[in-house]
């Protein structure tokens, strides 16, 4: 009879804790809809998408206007993608195939310490290193490529080491097979093995993308700011997080529940990305 | 032919070896400019000292304490739920509630932590009333770091070999015997290194505690203070305070050898869960 | 039972505050002062519902606040900063209006060597932003910035990065910073030098009031920490801070 009731227990601490779980994605929606709520239900929220620009503190002509803000979320975001993710996929190539095993510890080693090194710290790196290169060429330094150069060096270590495990994972009789083929060592690496660990560094990519369009203290340091719609990768760009780092702080009423609704539209918008690649079965766990 | 198929593997080889470096050159870059600057601040008095003149003299004492209250508090917050969650799912029976949750803890992990931030600040501090507070800090990390640790525990009991449930059901063990006796002894390095990820992000957290656990320096009396965690404090030296490169840079190297060891463990943890399970099969 | 206060607002005032506090402390063990920043607007806020029992506030207080009762613990002046290589002088208000506004877009337009101009803004809800454009006269929407950043060490690391960039910060932060080798200079402002005697003798024309402000009646420990902060026993903590100290 005891055991019979451990197992209810079990059963409900294990539900509980899902229900928990679940109802955790649904408080976060809810708080930030209750603080966005000013805006929401007074209509003001078609603001987002009818103003042009975004500024919340002008006396004269207060715009809240949030689609450049998006745009350079999904910007920084794809640029940091594609810097990082060859980048990241041929250092873990080297890693698997070509380094000996000494050096090859020592490289793990260092993508897990780039992986802790804090956001800001990568932030101030950037506004001392980066961008003053870049404002030697085209100022004023502060761009879409610096944010995008930041934020790929912050992702490569997840992409980097999620495609060697992925990579070491291959069985080695696969790759035997390969050789024995006669196939040059290239060819095996990227007619084999890539396409066998494609799913492994696949999900890597993803992760390393989640955390890119997350990411706020680096990129406010190196973006510029400027919530506009660059014309090349040397113009400033304000990510919608970005604004919610800079302004929350000092934001009262009205504005505030804008940044809230600001920080709504990136959860939903992060939900819809996220819809999109269960849809195509890309995330079964 | 042959020569040729020589130098294509070289120069791969070369390309790939370059690819590697880009990741690791800027990574000594920026250590090396953290150790010029903030290497001559490390003394033992930096870990005892409280902060003075806003972080530009004195140690990272309080800091630290605060910086372990807060990940104490999250680790304690998140580790029941998470593997309550975790070992809910690996149950068996799938259905539309599984994938409702597997979907909400894939939202969780790539919600921005500001948001995280947002959140703690109207939940948390305002609604729940904690107030800039530890707690309030450590709750708002716990949400964040969840998602980690539900995906490293799943993993982990899904990589245990399934004739140790079956084998176990066989026996006439009840399911709460099999969780307890079988399935998370067996998992538990895997948890482990769930958890060390999990440390390891709270540790360099900042946009989530700024909005909740707040700025003070001041060694904590209780849970509800407020205090800094070592990496609010790397922010606001850099950010806000005039010639507080140096304080920030010591600081961060401190957290970068905090960080080290966790990542040691991890890999140690690691390498002993490989082994055992190697040899369970 | 430990009595607190508690005391929010603007990252220019909370380092003062910070250390008085500590040494408030010290002296009158048993009694706890929290300082957490979040800019002026917040200082404000908290004040007005009482979340804090003061608030921080690095500008003028505007229409509309005038219920809240301020006490000015010191003067604060901002000056122009632009990058040490640039060998420009000093700006007039008009200069400042026009290079902000973007009608001036080279240095040779203000008589500085020829270059493009980076114009550095802070971002909205910033009390130096609303002392610039009381300054100015300008309204936010007017700016044309390049590179709109947060608090005074990224504008000043903004700066000191661009040889061709322009930006206001507390000269307190500036000076500070220059003293340790930081590559930027302050301007004169309407022939003005950026440097706390000339705020002292009120000839600067860009300062700021640093003010404490409270919403109701004070406890009796919120006005002692009020008077001490105006005593002389603060005064070389203000003064560390490079800020000037109101005589009392």
């Amino acid at each position: 009879m005891s055991r019979l009731r451990s197992d209810r227990v079990l059963s409900f601490v294990l539900n509980a804790a899902a229900l928990l779980c679940g109802a955790l994605v649904l408080g976060i929606v809810l708080f930030l809809s209750i603080e966005a709520a000013p805006t929401i239900f007074s209509g003001k929220i078609s603001a987002f998408f009818t103003d042009e620009k975004w500024q919340p503190g002008s006396e004269r002509d207060p715009q809240f206007g949030i689609f450049s803000m998006l745009l350079a979320s999904v910007l920084i975001t794809l640029l940091a993608a594609i810097l990082a993710v060859p980048v990241g996929i041929c250092g873990a190539i080297f890693r698997v195939f070509y380094a000996p095993e000494s050096l090859a510890k020592w490289q793990d080693r260092f993508l897990e310490l780039l992986a802790g090194i804090p956001s800001v710290i990568f932030g101030f790196w950037g506004l001392s290193v980066i961008v003053p290169f870049i404002n030697r060429y085209h100022p004023p330094g502060q761009s879409l490529l610096a944010a995008g150069i930041v934020l790929a060096l912050m992702i490569l270590p997840t992409i980097a080491l999620t495609t060697k495990s992925a990579l070491t994972a291959i069985s080695p009789s696969l790759m035997a097979g390969a050789a024995a083929l006669g196939l040059s060592r290239p060819a095996q690496i990227l007619q084999v093995a890539i396409p066998t660990a494609r799913k492994g560094i696949a999900a890597g990519c993803a992760l390393g993308l989640g955390r890119a369009i997350g990411e706020t203290m680096a990129v406010v340091m190196v973006c510029g700011n400027i919530a506009q719609i660059p014309h090349s990768v040397f113009d400033p760009v304000r990510p919608v997080t970005s604004t919610i780092a800079l302004e929350m702080g000092y934001a009262t009423a009205e504005h505030k529940s804008y940044l809230y609704a600001a920080g709504l539209v990136l959860v939903l918008m992060t939900a819809l990305f996220l819809l999109v690649r269960i849809r195509k079965g890309a995330s079964q766990w | 032919m042959v020569r040729s198929k020589r130098n294509g593997d070289l120069y791969f080889g070369i390309i790939c070896g370059l690819a590697a470096l880009c990741g690791i050159g800027p990574l000594l870059w920026i250590v090396y400019d953290l150790v010029k600057l903030g290497a001559g601040r490390i003394s033992p008095g930096f870990f005892t000292d409280a902060v003075r003149e806003s972080g530009r003299a004195g140690g990272i004492a309080p800091v630290l304490h605060s910086t372990f209250l807060i990940v104490l508090c999250c680790l304690g917050a998140a580790i029941p739920p998470g593997l309550g969650v975790a070992f809910y799912l690996t149950e068996n029976g799938e259905n539309r509630f599984r994938k409702w949750l597997r979907a909400s803890v894939d939202l969780l992990a790539t919600i921005p932590s500001i948001v995280f931030g947002l959140f703690g600040m109207a939940f948390f501090c305002r609604f729940l009333g904690l107030g800039f507070s530890i707690l309030s800090g450590g709750l708002t990390l716990a949400c964040m770091i969840l998602p980690v640790l539900i995906r490293t525990t799943v993993a982990a009991v899904e990589a245990l070999p399934d004739h140790l449930r079956s084998s176990a059901t066989a026996l006439g063990l009840t399911k709460t015997t099999i969780l307890l006796r079988v399935l998370l002894p067996g998992a538990t390095p895997g948890i482990v290194i769930g958890i060390t990820i999990g440390t390891a992000r709270a540790l360099s957290e900042t946009a989530a505690l700024i909005f909740t656990s707040g700025y003070a320096t001041r060694t904590p009396d209780s849970l509800l203070d407020s205090g800094r965690s070592i990496s609010v404090h790397i922010y606001d030296l850099a950010m806000n305070i005039p010639n507080g490169a140096q304080g920030a840079s010591a600081s961060a190297l401190v957290l970068l050898i905090a960080l080290l060891l966790i990542n040691f463990l991890t890999n140690f943890f690691s390498e002993l869960w490989l082994k055992n399970l190697h040899s369970s099969k | 039972m430990v009595e607190s206060v508690v005391i929010t607002g603007s990252t220019t005032v909370a380092p003062v505050v910070a250390d008085a506090a500590k040494r408030f402390e010290e002296n009158n063990p048993g009694i706890r002062i929290d300082v957490q920043t979040g800019g002026s607007s917040r200082g404000i806020s908290d004040a007005k519902s009482g979340l804090a029992d003061l608030g921080m506030v690095s500008r003028h207080l505007n229409t509309g606040e005038e219920d809240l009762s301020a006490t000015c613990i010191a003067i604060d002046g901002v000056g122009l900063i632009v990058h040490r290589q640039n060998e420009l002088k000093g700006l007039t208000r008009e200069q400042v209006i026009q290079l902000y506004k973007k009608e001036i877009t080279n240095w040779s337009g203000v008589g500085g060597t020829t270059g493009p101009v980076t114009v550095t803004n802070k971002a909205d809800g910033r009390g130096t932003l609303e002392v610039f454009l009381a300054y100015t006269g300008l309204d936010s929407a007017d700016i044309k910035a390049d590179v709109i950043v947060g608090g005074n060490q990224q504008a000043i690391k903004t700066v000191a990065g661009n040889p061709g960039a322009i930006g206001y910060v507390s000269i307190g932060a500036a000076l500070s910073e220059i003293e340790n080798g930081t590559p930027i200079r302050l301007l004169e402002s309407d022939g003005i030098p950026a440097v706390p005697a000339m705020v002292a003798q009120g000839k600067f024309p860009i300062t700021r009031p640093l003010l404490l402000v409270s919403g109701g009646q004070n406890s009796p420990l919120v006005a002692e920490f009020l008077s001490y902060l105006q005593s002389e026993e603060t005064r070389d903590i203000i003064e560390s801070h490079l800020y000037v100290p109101v005589a009392k």
